[in-house]
């Protein structure tokens, strides 16, 4: 129960986040990737932001020695910089510079009723992770970002 | 309401930042959105349950806002659909091969020092940047 909370209250925290910063905003995401264009410096400030305090928060979390309501943390294993890295990498870039959604701004477009690019991009994205559980399967690992 | 947009977008990114915090002291977790869309079409519940919690709660603090400030995603009128949904796959597929996005690897990774986290987000940054250039400039689909 209260790590159901947790989670409700981390996501609101995130997704409030996400839309103050203007990430779900994807002509605004893409005048950041167009550098060679009126480019838009701001969200600098949102990875800037985010990742200075998780960094400090992080550093204080992890002296607890666990977390508050689990008996361990839930980290990823350390894995070598292989291939899969960095054509996922390479292929995650393509698709976010053509429309200017990550994934979490693409699951926040469901704020918004009758946004056609929801749809599109959403059965998308859930298509090329199946695309991937066909290509990897024995691999089910989705420890690093979950 | 307009907001200033640099001001705006460090507190946002003080937010994502602090929501990946809470998410660590309280359940040990990295908030990585594309891990856990990835896990609902896993097999077990209790799991299921908590990342449509998570996300879900995501909607609805993105909704929030976006209703405050007003400044709420258009649908673009002249952008080709099927190029939308390829971008979708891509962005689902590789995602999964990498085992993170923006905010597995971008946030959660570099603020626990994770080398794979730091090459993942030069190389999709530095691929995002270059494709934005071509569709926007070589091939202009704006």
């Amino acid at each position: 129960m209260k790590r159901a909370l947790a989670r409700v209250l981390a996501g609101l925290i995130f997704g409030a986040g996400l839309a103050l910063a203007g990430m779900t905003l994807p002509g605004k995401v893409l005048a950041f990737l167009d550098v060679t264009g009126a480019w838009d410096p701001s969200l600098l400030f949102v990875l800037g932001g985010a990742v200075l305090t998780a960094m400090l928060g992080y550093q204080l979390v992890f002296r607890l020695g666990h977390p508050l309501f689990d008996t361990r943390f839930h980290l990823p294993p350390t894995q070598p910089i292989d291939g899969a890295l960095l054509l996922g990498s390479a292929l995650f870039g393509i698709g976010w510079g053509i429309a200017g959604y990550c994934p979490g701004p693409a699951v926040a477009l469901l704020a918004v009723p009758r946004n056609p690019e929801a749809l599109v991009f959403l059965g998308g994205l859930v298509g090329g992770v199946l695309l991937a559980g066909l290509l990897q399967p024995g691999d089910a690992s989705s420890a690093q970002d979950d | 309401m307009s907001l200033n947009p640099y001001l705006s977008s460090l507190a946002g990114g003080v937010l994502i930042g602090a929501a990946a915090v809470l998410l660590m002291l309280c359940n040990g977790r990295i908030a990585g959105i594309s891990g856990m869309v990835r896990g609902l079409l896993g097999r077990d519940g209790v799991a299921v349950c908590g990342r449509l919690l998570f996300l879900g709660s995501l909607v609805a603090g993105a909704a929030l806002v976006e209703r405050w400030s007003g400044q709420v995603p258009q649908a673009r009128a002249d952008f080709p659909g099927w190029l939308l949904g390829l971008a979708g796959v891509l962005v689902g597929l590789g995602t999964s091969l990498a085992q993170g996005c923006t905010s597995g690897h971008g946030v959660c990774g570099l603020a626990r020092f994770s080398p794979r986290s730091l090459v993942a987000v030069l190389v999709f940054l530095g691929v995002a940047m270059l494709t934005t250039f071509a569709v926007r400039h070589l091939w202009g689909i704006a």
